[in-house]
């Protein structure tokens, strides 16, 4: 039974993979056509320095990210805090209607947007986009925050009041630091949802502008540029670096907790 | 306190601006240009386009993909949430990092390696010619775009269904098994109706990405492959007929309405259940 389950995690593992280790594949590969295998090559990742369309992409995909993120997990936060001394009613209603983007479609969401911008006479363009981005990426940081903030304890709070600190002050000393992983979850999760969007980008973005996805998506009809999968090999070794360090993070915080604990018992 | 209490409650004031801006006023031109003519005034002429045969099996040809795509997932993950569970108190977290992981990768690139690893002289032939068995024909089939739903949307499955699966007490499972339950009736009798918010809520989060999409379909499809998703887009991008997408749209609405009731009444069934224990 243990060897069929291990096998089972296997083939999940195999079918998660396969289409990564195609792409890692033909950014090393010499042949600008996909599925013929011409040769090893770093080229493309010098190449990659030098593809303005992409390198832009690249700008936009980050910055619109980053920003986007920090509006929604800013929005998340005080919409929460706030949520906390609502009626339970009233508190149901708005948490409905914040999932709506999330439970929506994507084309449906994407389709309304451009709507309600072109009837508004905005032009599209990066700041549609970042609104556009902003409306996605609030259901997730909600999900994020919001638990920690209704689970809060407001004995902390009061007693820094009571010790003489104003509200923010307390707000930044004491709730603050037990949000912040909240926190920084719903903004690591905006941000990959942003990065990682590519219908409502599709839909709410005009000419002459593209984030990575939609540049990917351009070159798809075309044939994509092997620089784009350099880019992409890079991006995925970025992630697992970045999952690497956590785990060692993890694993060295709980060793100390269990030291801390053994040698007080 | 008290002061703090009313400047707190002013905090809520954005979002609702908010909500009502861009999530409310949004699907409200959408009805609008739904139910209107190209004059902007109210006619059905859309709606009623929209319901024709053509359209019609487009979208039956979607729900009967998504439906595959959701079975799919569905029977895929559970097995893959009930082995996680046991490894998790072993590995911890990095078991999960490998099923995450993936997602670091553009969905639209590795949708792309799909086609790769599918086309007729790709790499699943290779190697099922290099060990003797004759070739697939896969790409630009359905099976193709079932494949592609399945590999971009198991982790929204997975996700909910983990945390349902992983909230069971050990020690039920463990009653059973002493009265004699057999694996499979441990989870046919235990597991799956303590899980079953889990299994809605994962259903649920697969299926309205799998019956809208446009690009995986487009990718793996060939374009011989039509699908409600790839009608709307092409209303809204080549033939220039917002009306007649937005009824589109408006008929995908309602299927989504319906998914959204049913979250809604498992965790209504859930609160009061808890509320009874």
């Amino acid at each position: 039974m243990a060897k069929l389950k291990k096998g089972y995690l296997a083939l999940i593992v195999l079918f998660l993979y396969a289409p990564i280790f195609v792409l890692i594949a033909q950014s090393f590969n010499a042949s600008r056509y996909r599925g013929t295998w011409a040769g090893f090559t770093w080229e493309w990742y010098g190449a990659l320095l030098e593809n303005e369309d992409i390198l832009a992409a690249l700008g936009n995909t980050l910055t619109i990210g980053v920003t986007a993120a920090l509006c929604a997990t800013l929005l998340a936060l005080l919409t929460a805090v706030a949520m906390r001394g609502m009626h339970v009613h009233l508190r149901t209603v708005l948490r409905g209607i914040a999932n709506i983007p999330l439970l929506n479609a994507d084309i449906v969401t994407g389709i309304s947007l451009m709507l309600l911008f072109l009837g508004f006479g905005l032009r599209l363009g990066y700041d549609t986009i970042l609104l556009a981005h902003i409306v996605i990426c609030l259901p997730y940081a909600m999900l994020c925050i919001l638990p920690q903030v209704l689970e809060l304890d407001d004995v902390c709070y009061e007693a820094a009041l009571d010790l003489g600190a104003s509200p923010f002050y307390a707000f930044r000393k004491v709730i603050l630091p037990e949000l912040m992983p909240g926190i920084l979850a719903a903004f690591l999760l905006s941000f990959v949802m942003s990065a990682d969007d590519f219908i409502v980008t599709y839909f709410t973005k005009g000419a002459g502008i593209d984030t990575l996805t939609t540049e990917i998506y351009a070159e798809l009809k075309l044939g994509i540029h092997p620089e784009m999968y350099a880019l992409s090999t890079l991006f995925f070794v970025a992630v697992v670096v970045f999952a690497a360090l956590l785990v060692i993070n993890y694993r060295v915080l709980r060793r100390h907790n269990q030291m801390k604990r053994g040698g007080v018992a | 306190m008290n002061k703090s209490g009313s400047i707190r409650r002013f905090f809520g004031v954005p979002f609702m601006l908010w909500a009502v801006l861009f999530i409310l006023l949004p699907l409200f031109f959408v009805l609008q240009h739904g139910l209107t003519n190209e004059a902007g005034v109210f006619s059905l002429a859309n709606v009623r386009l929209a319901l024709e045969w053509e359209y019609l099996k487009a979208l039956g040809l979607s729900i009967l993909l998504a439906l595959i795509s959701t079975v799919c997932c569905l029977v895929l993950g559970y097995p893959l949430c009930l082995i996680l569970r046991e490894y998790a108190k072993k590995s911890g977290v990095l078991i999960f990092l490998l099923f995450l992981l993936p997602l670091g990768m553009n969905s639209l690139l590795t949708t792309m390696a799909w086609q790769t690893i599918l086309e007729r002289h790709g790499v699943l032939n290779m190697a099922l010619a290099a060990i003797g068995l004759p070739a697939l024909q896969i790409v630009n089939t359905p099976v193709a775009i079932v494949i592609g739903m399945v590999y971009n949307f198991l982790p929204y499955m997975v996700l909910p269904l983990y945390v349902s699966v992983a909230a069971v007490d050990t020690r039920i499972i463990e009653a059973a098994r002493d009265l004699g339950a057999s694996r499979w009736q441990t989870i046919r009798y235990i597991l799956m109706p303590l899980t079953r918010p889990g299994i809605i809520s994962g259903c649920t989060m697969v299926f309205i990405p799998a019956l809208t999409t446009f690009v995986i379909s487009a990718l793996l499809g060939g374009n011989k492959v039509l699908l409600i998703g790839n009608i709307i887009e092409q209303e809204f991008t080549a033939a220039y007929n917002w009306q007649l997408g937005s009824a589109l749209s408006m008929v995908l609405m309602v299927f989504i309405i319906l998914n959204m009731l049913l979250e809604f009444f498992t965790d209504a069934d859930k609160r009061k259940r808890e509320v009874k224990a």
